[in-house]
């Protein structure tokens, strides 16, 4: 099954028949088998699925951080499939943003250090006024000069997403940014994320396992065994959830 | 446990591996000299065993000055023509011959130029004959008195043949020979042990080398069948009675070799110093590594210590990783060194012309050193970081590894402390109030001031870090590098203190060899009142020399104001072993060399007075009319009278002789002629002349001033690159720890790299980012050893001002290249931690746990 693009907007980000296998032989596993998806501009998608479902792969196929088997991705009009590695870092540099589960901070810089760093490493500046609109949102004005080690965990994932959203980039992965938080820490990034996509057209694709987190998003992409297998348009936890126990059942009867 | 170990450090190799090999070459330093020692000892074992291996019996006469290998050539005295018969007569003796066998006959080659020897003695010989082990190859024997035979190392070295006519200088100034043989040794061997040889008739040989008729240097005998050697050399000592060494060819073999051996083993000493230096910094090194690499297991450490390992059992499995690689380093290290032993013998038999060498010999010493030294030092470097290691709390496996910011508190006090202790050795050193052991204080106080420097270097490191980084702070990757060395003090302080080490002896020794060049040079530009100076550069232990009638016509040439040839000998002065000069003009003392008389008179020298320097005087409580017995190297003993004493400076001799005593010295020509010029002449017009003088004198020739003070300041020089070479070692060793340190921190970081790269770091950047952070360690520790260095420096130049070493020079300029030295360091150091860093897979390296 092919998710369909519910408005004609242009995409954001493309998968075009993505599989993705590793290994060879006996230890081979299909983690993509076919994907094709399109994350339209400034909507917050979410990638749901089981565990080992395949939705990290999906993310790290179309942000450029890994080789598909077959197939093309796309993000904006840069064609990502057989970029090289220098291609690739200028893709992420310029066009990508990223919030991993953990880890995203530099120990060595303050927070603010941190947030422009891509804009540094590019050689590009800031815009101050949508700095100045990021840093507010995110409500970490006093914490600017702290080191991460001096931040708590969901201050940290705030400090990672105006990283994400300071260069403005065509669009930002995050893979369970909330997966190691707190239920109250989790839904200040999330509301954080949603807010920056209502207000600011940011596109985002969040790759969650959580039906909450993904009740935030516009929409939610259903993977299981490395296809899509559903999808949900203005989604609840409810209906996230049914939709989640609806796609469990043949697995479980298959085992 | 042990197998847990076993394998963390199987996984471990490379980080290990690197750190290991700066034992191996500490431990191939060490294991190296022993094997050099040994074979270059037994080599000359051999050598020696033969060129006596046709002498049963000798006998010699006891030597007017004794000297040490150190102090120079010993001359022999000579036994009389009329001692021959007396040893013929004894029963059992055979074969009894005069031998003459002197140092000092240099041969001029095809050239024009005197053969040279670095060490290997230039023998002038009466001509025996041919016998077992001599063999004439060409030509015949040397017949009329001026026909010489040659070594055929000597003939190939001079490159002359039989029927040329050659000149040689012995005791007497250049005479010319034909060529009308050639030798060589049985087996083929053209020389014994490197030595050239000149044969000529007996008659010539007594009168060159010895300087008398009817003398010999000794005579050997052979034992007639049914004698033994031990025998005959007891009926021939009760013949020629006291006053003579009779000895059997084997023990005159055991005691030349002995001579060379007392060098070897200065040698030795120096060789292992080195070492020692080395292992200082590879220790360090593996400090450093063992504490990453505790740092970097202290989840699974905790986790041990969670399941129940004990803090000793933690301990142990650090300690036993410690051993394991010492255990391999030393192996590693042994064979280096027996490698680099072969190649240093073989490197020094062909310096020494030829030497054939012994088999490859690997004392004990070697084996115990490589081991002790390979397993001590890495178990001892080992065990701070093993006992931190014990510490670590068993709830350390659960919490996030955030590596805790210890306080430097201890470590700075304790460097303190530490610095102290080495400043206070120091200064009881270098003053003098050490005792007897004022060499073992100083070596301990610099020990200890690279310690204490090494421990505070953590604090320092923070400012001076910062400072540096500012530099390169205008690009990301730079200051990201700039960031990163600041990160850890403790791990970018050991790791410049390892390249500190070595500079900061560089430095020290440049400083020292420096200011007493320059303070030499100084003095001498001030107080030398001669416009040129005949000297040569010695190419081996024997002052070039000249003849001494050049003296006289050169003070003949118009222009020329005073004229004054100096010879030299080390004699028993008093009983004390001295140097003593002679000047062929004692006026040229206060008008050549500024000499000022503090009692008597110094301007004039009757035959049977001296002159004594005042530092001379006092030390041996002289005063004028003091009489004093003096001993040269040739001759009877004769006493002198105090006659005038002058100020002692960098410049005078400690004894002054008059011209006559230069007869017996073991040179009696001049080893240096200074020309004073009247006001108003020419340099130019009178040097040419002069040189023309010297043709047949081609050790020396005749400089201005300027280039005579260079060419002796110069001397300094050669010692100088050996210390240099040799340091250098201690400086790679530092550089391995650089890289070590920089592929850890690549290795620790590898999440880290792999967010920057996914946020959109290139790889050139990333390579640039670890290029900074190596720069701007290894120009801190260069930084480092530079300032230490020429506080030592300094603290020997003061400590020397009493011995005329009154300027203190700083090497600028040295001390600058040390800094860009220390900057290509850092990139080629970076260059394997950057590839590295730069092939990190994005992906994997997020996953990476
Ligand atoms: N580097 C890899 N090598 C082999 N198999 C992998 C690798 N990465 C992921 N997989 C497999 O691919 C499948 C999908 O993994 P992943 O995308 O991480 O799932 P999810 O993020 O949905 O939990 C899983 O079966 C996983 O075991
Ligand atoms: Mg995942």
């Amino acid at each position: 099954m092919t998710a369909t693009v519910g408005r004609q907007a242009q995409a954001a980000a493309r998968a075009n028949d993505v599989w993705k296998v590793y290994g060879s032989g006996e230890a081979q596993v299909i983690a993509l088998r076919g994907v094709s998806a399109e994350f339209e501009r400034g909507r917050f998608t979410a990638i749901m699925g089981p565990s080992g479902s395949g939705k990290s792969t999906l993310m790290h196929c179309l942000a450029g951080l890994d080789s598909v088997t077959r197939g093309t991705v796309m993000i904006g009009d840069t064609t990502v499939t057989g970029l090289n590695d220098s291609g690739l870092t200028k893709l992420r540099r310029d066009k990508v943003g990223f919030i991993f589960q953990q880890f995203n901070l530099l120990p060595t810089l303050t927070a603010q250090e941190n947030i422009l760093l891509p804009l540094s490493i590019a050689g590009r500046k800031a815009d101050p006024a949508w700095y100045d609109t990021v840093i507010d949102t995110v409500g970490l004005r006093e914490r600017l000069g702290h080191r991460p080690a001096q931040l708590s965990g969901g201050q940290q994932q705030r400090v990672a997403c105006a990283r994400a959203l300071v260069a403005r980039p065509e669009v930002i992965f995050a893979d369970e940014p909330t997966g190691n938080l707190d239920s109250r820490s989790g839904a200040e990034v999330l509301n954080f994320l949603r807010n920056s996509v209502r207000e600011h057209g940011q596109t985002i694709v969040m790759v969650t396992h959580d039906p909450t987190a993904a009740a935030y998003a516009d929409r939610v992409v259903f993977l299981a065994d490395g296809q899509i297998v559903s999808e949900l348009i203005e989604p609840t936890a409810d209906t996230v959830l049914d939709t989640m126990k609806k796609l469990d059942a043949p697995v479980e009867v298959g085992n | 446990m042990l197998r847990a170990t076993l394998k963390s450090l199987l996984a471990r190799k490379l980080r290990l591996l690197l750190s290991g090999l700066a034992v191996v070459l500490g431990v191939m330093f060490v294991s190296g000299a022993f094997v050099l020692t040994d074979t270059l000892g037994r080599s000359f074992d051999a050598v020696f065993a033969d060129a006596y291996a046709e002498v049963d019996v000798n006998v010699a006469a006891k030597p007017k000055v004794e000297l040490s290998e150190t102090e120079g050539e010993q001359v022999a005295a000579p036994v009389p023509a009329s001692l021959v018969e007396r040893v013929k007569a004894v029963p059992g003796a055979a074969d009894v011959q005069g031998v003459v066998a002197a140092d000092g006959a240099r041969l001029i080659g095809a050239n024009g130029k005197v053969v040279t020897s670095f060490g290997p003695p230039q023998l002038g010989e009466n001509w025996l004959g041919e016998s077992d082990l001599v063999k004439l190859r060409e030509g015949r024997e040397p017949r009329a008195d001026d026909e010489i035979v040659v070594n055929a190392a000597l003939a190939k070295a001079a490159n002359v043949k039989v029927g040329d006519r050659v000149g040689v200088l012995t005791l007497a100034p250049k005479k010319e020979f034909t060529l009308v043989g050639v030798f060589g040794y049985s087996g083929g061997r053209d020389s014994v042990g490197g030595a050239n040889e000149v044969a000529f008739t007996t008659g010539v040989a007594q009168q060159l080398m010895l300087g008398k008729p009817d003398v010999f240097s000794n005579i050997s005998a052979r034992a007639a069948d049914g004698t033994t050697p031990e025998a005959l050399r007891d009926e021939v000592s009760r013949a020629v009675g006291g006053g003579y060494d009779v000895k059997t060819g084997e023990q005159l073999a055991d005691d030349a070799s002995a001579g060379l051996k007392e060098g070897l083993s200065f040698f030795n000493k120096i060789l292992l110093g080195f070492a020692a230096v080395a292992l200082l910094v590879g220790t360090f090194l593996i400090l450093n590594t063992f504490s990453i690499i505790v740092a970097q297991r202290t989840r699974e450490l905790a986790l041990m210590r969670a399941i129940g390992a004990s803090g000793r059992q933690v301990i142990g499995s650090v300690v036993l990783e410690a051993v394991a690689v010492g255990l391999i380093a030393s192996v590693l290290g042994l064979a280096a060194g027996i490698g680099v032993g072969a190649l240093l013998a073989y490197l020094f038999g062909k310096l020494a012309g030829g030497l054939s060498l012994a088999g490859l010999g690997v004392p004990p010493a070697a084996v115990i050193g490589a081991f002790a030294v390979g397993l001590v030092i890495t178990v001892v470097a080992a065990l701070l970081p093993a006992l931190r290691a014990a510490r670590i709390p068993p709830i350390a496996a659960m919490q996030d590894v955030a590596t805790p910011d210890r306080p430097l508190t201890k470590v700075t006090v304790g460097g303190a402390v530490v610095t102290t202790i080495g400043a206070v050795l120091l200064f009881l050193g270098l003053s003098g109030n050490a005792g007897g052991n004022t060499l073992a204080t100083i070596l301990g106080g610099v020990l200890f001031a690279f310690i204490g420097v090494a421990l505070l270097t953590p604090v320092i490191s923070r400012p001076v870090v910062a400072l540096l980084g500012a530099i390169f702070s205008w690009s990301v990757p730079g200051k990201l590098g700039r960031l990163n060395s600041g990160r850890n003090p403790r791990r970018t302080a050991i790791t410049a203190a390892a390249l500190m080490v070595g500079i900061a002896l560089v430095t020290g020794v440049t400083v020292i060899l420096d200011s007493a060049k320059g303070s030499i040079s100084a003095l001498a530009e001030d107080t030398i009142k001669a416009e040129l100076v005949i000297s040569g550069s010695a190419s081996g232990p024997r002052p070039p020399s000249f003849d001494p009638a050049v003296l006289d016509k050169t003070a003949a040439i118009p222009g020329v104001q005073l004229v004054d040839g100096e010879y030299g000998d080390m004699a028993t002065v008093g009983g004390e072993r001295t140097w003593v000069a002679a000047s062929s003009n004692v006026a040229a003392l206060e008008r050549i060399f500024g000499a000022k008389a503090t009692a008597g008179d110094i301007s004039r020298l009757a035959p049977d007075q001296m002159l004594l320097s005042s530092d001379t005087a006092k030390a041996r409580n002289l005063s004028v009319g003091s009489t004093v017995p003096v001993q040269l190297s040739r001759g009877e003993a004769r006493t002198y009278t105090v006659s005038g004493i002058y100020e002692s400076s960098q410049l005078t001799n400690p004894v002054v002789l008059p011209p006559q005593a230069a007869a017996d010295f073991a040179i009696p020509q001049p080893i240096q002629g200074f020309v004073q010029l009247a006001p108003g002449t020419s340099v130019g017009a009178v040097q040419p002349q002069v040189e023309r003088l010297l043709a047949d004198s081609p050790e020396v020739s005749v400089a201005d001033r300027a280039a005579f003070i260079k060419q002796q300041t110069s001397q300094l020089d050669t010692p100088l690159r050996m210390i240099q070479i040799l340091l250098a070692l201690a400086i790679v060793i530092a550089v391995l720890g650089i890289i070590n340190t920089l592929a850890l921190s690549v290795l620790e970081r590898t999440r880290e790299l792999g967010l920057l790269r996914a946020i959109g770091l290139r790889r050139a950047q990333t390579m640039r980012m670890i290029t900074v952070e190596a720069v701007v360690i290894s120009i801190f520790g260069a930084l480092l050893g530079v300032v230490v260095g020429t506080g030592l420096g300094a603290a020997v130049v003061r400590a020397l001002k009493d011995e005329g070493i009154t300027d203190l020079v700083l090497p600028w300029g040295q001390m600058v290249t040390f800094l860009v030295l220390a900057a290509i360091i850092g990139v080629v150091a970076a260059v394997l931690p950057a590839i590295r860093a730069a092939r990190i897979n994005v992906l994997g390296a997020i996953a990476h746990d």
